[in-house]
């Protein structure tokens, strides 16, 4: 299984990747605690942005409302945790189907009835706020006063109910981000990520091919929120409080694209380096401000907006695939030749 | 010879214009079967109703037997039927080679199958050579052969080819016969062809059905069909000329 995921990617590829990993995996022992703090919000976005590349990057469906999906898994472990008692792995299990059948719901209101494109991203958000709207009255979840997890000072780390320090966190979402990038690239290189790729390039063709695309576009959906529902699960247990107002803002959902468009759509690497370079450039911006005396709130949203702006000015397939040819790695880091190499 | 595919008085208006009226035909397993008529004879629109893009007024299309009006065209494909497109559509942004894996993938789960698969078509096609350029960078006569060999990938029993010679220069036209005459010989594949290039009518098809108006003016072998009158008055209006043969 290791091998086939490994499979037809280039040395280069897999040395890079090693490389950062590895640098990852030592960091909590060299950074500080604000920066490891970063470092885990960087990840949180480069985990929620892998999900939602599967959805637009792979089968080409723009969605602007996945804070829906992370925050129902939010919800749904943070309730049965500290109304059950649950542990949030197994609140996990409860997670993912509940949010799958979220985005099948809206996977066939949209493409039973042909909402396509931007009305389908239209059609994303407005449920992301009507479930903010809606969490916002339901007093079972305590509504707009939100939920609490309870805090205390952790001696050791429950991995098992995810109580404990911020190192814990760090490691439980760098092996959800690894775990995301591997089931990206596997789907990537089976038949249904052909099928993703036949459906974004041109949904008619595809159907010509004889694609059920319907059906491959309810798969992309529920993958990608099933695999966002997690990061919602590590959201209510590493901040301890939710706030429908906050988890199913749109800010939320923009924030998981920002990463994977200024990294690439579409590509491997992509929204992992584009969380990090965002995140990293973003708390540069206001610890420099916050240096020179100024504190002006939004200056974050602001920062966002250039860089988005300029990635899509003068870099329009993202960072990564000009970086790629650079380093002698294809745009979805599997080098072409070097499979044929292997291969003949 | 059975019939593989069977239009019973199939018709389709769109607004006031009648585009296809009450055309009905019968295509044998094995033939190469060809659709021709002036522009805005409503050949396309035809094929759309057969390959499911579009859903007839009235009127039925069978296929092995089967009643397949209305069908989506995913469907259709699954049951054996697959086309081309006029204008071109490939997915720009994947390799060729990728472009005729995800058709190979229709018969098949594994990806490595479909890539050989893929190879095998690209090699007849001599395109192997160039499997890893994205679609996107090739000429259109390039293109033109990747929709073949994607729609070939599906493993149809029947070719639905919508003007897949036309813009292509004479030698690529005949290397493009000789495929097509091949497979149709090796594996018994039949062939339904639009097209307007009559060098490619003349030297594949077996029969020809001529379209005017939206209703079907003539059938038989290439040869009468060229000759009779009212073919000839729907291509040149009012004349004697006869449609040379170039």
């Amino acid at each position: 299984m290791i091998a086939r995921l490994a499979d037809g990617a280039s040395r280069r590829a897999l040395g890079l990747l090693a490389a950062v990993f590895a640098a990852l995996a030592i960091a909590p022992f060299v950074v500080n605690d604000y920066l490891l703090t970063v470092m885990i919000v960087a990840l949180y976005l480069a985990y929620t942005g892998q999900a939602w590349n599967i959805m637009m990057g792979f089968a080409g469906q723009l969605s602007l409302g996945n804070a829906i999906y992370a925050g129902l898994g939010a919800y749904v472990a943070a309730v049965l945790f500290t109304r059950y008692g649950v542990a949030p792995w197994l609140g996990l299990l409860v997670a993912i189907p509940v949010t799958a059948a979220c985005a099948a719901v809206i996977g066939f209101l949209a493409f039973r009835f042909g909402v396509a494109g931007v009305y389908f991203a239209i059609l994303t958000i407005a449920f992301a706020e009507f479930a903010r709207v809606g969490f916002d009255h339901l007093d079972f979840v305590h509504a707009s006063a939100g939920l609490f997890l309870p805090v205390t000072q952790y001696t050791h780390d429950d991995l098992w109910r995810l109580r404990g320090n911020p190192t814990m966190f760090y490691y439980v979402i760098l092996a959800a981000t690894a775990v995301a990038f591997l089931l990206s690239r596997a789907l990537l290189k089976s038949r249904i990520g052909y099928f993703w790729l036949a459906i974004r390039e041109d949904e008619q063709a595809a159907r010509a091919a004889g694609i059920d695309t319907f059906r491959y576009k309810m798969f992309a959906l529920m993958i990608s929120a099933a695999v966002t529902s997690f990061a919602g699960v590590f959201y209510a247990f590493f901040y301890n409080n939710l706030f429908p107002e906050q988890v199913f803002n749109i800010t939320q959902s923009i924030e998981m694209i920002l990463g994977p468009i200024i990294g690439g759509v579409g590509t491997l690497f992509g929204p992992v380096l584009g969380a990090f370079v965002l995140t990293g450039m973003a708390e540069s911006v206001t610890s420099i401000m916050a240096a020179l005396g100024f504190d002006l709130p939004g200056a974050k949203q602001v920062f966002y907006g250039i860089c988005l702006l300029l990635v899509v000015v003068a870099l329009p397939e993202g960072i990564w695939p000009p970086l790629a040819r650079r380093l002698g790695i294809d745009r979805l880091g599997i080098n072409k030749a070097g499979i044929d190499k292997d291969r003949r | 010879m059975t019939a593989l595919l069977s239009l019973d008085r199939l018709s389709k208006r769109f607004r006031g214009l009648v585009a296809v009226d009450g055309v009905s035909f019968a295509v044998p397993e094995g033939a190469i079967f060809a659709v021709i008529g002036p522009n805005g004879a409503g050949k396309t629109t035809l094929f759309n109703m057969i390959a499911g893009a579009i859903a007839p007024d009235s009127g039925t299309v069978s296929f092995a037997g089967e009643d397949i009006t209305g069908l989506a065209p995913d469907a259709v494909c699954r049951r054996g039927i697959a086309r081309t497109f006029q204008l071109v559509r490939p997915f720009p942004a994947l390799s060729l080679e990728d472009n005729v894996i995800v058709g190979a993938l229709l018969r098949r789960t594994d990806v490595d199958a479909a890539r050989v698969k893929a190879r095998e078509l690209l090699r007849r096609f001599d395109l192997f050579d160039r499997r890893h350029q994205p679609a996107s960078s090739l000429t259109l006569p390039d293109r033109k052969r990747l929709e073949v060999m994607r729609a070939l990938a599906t493993e149809p029993k029947l070719l639905l080819l919508d003007e897949v010679v036309a813009g292509l220069r004479p030698t690529e036209v005949d290397r493009l016969v000789t495929v097509l005459r091949e497979l149709n010989r090796d594996i018994g594949l039949t062939i339904l062809l639009i097209e307007h290039v009559m060098r490619a009518v003349m030297a594949l098809a077996s029969r020809v059905v001529v379209l005017d108006h939206g209703t079907a003016i003539a059938e038989g072998e290439p040869h009468e069909v060229v000759r009779d009158p009212a073919v000839v008055q729907s291509y040149l209006g009012q004349s004697e000329v006869d449609i040379r043969v170039v």
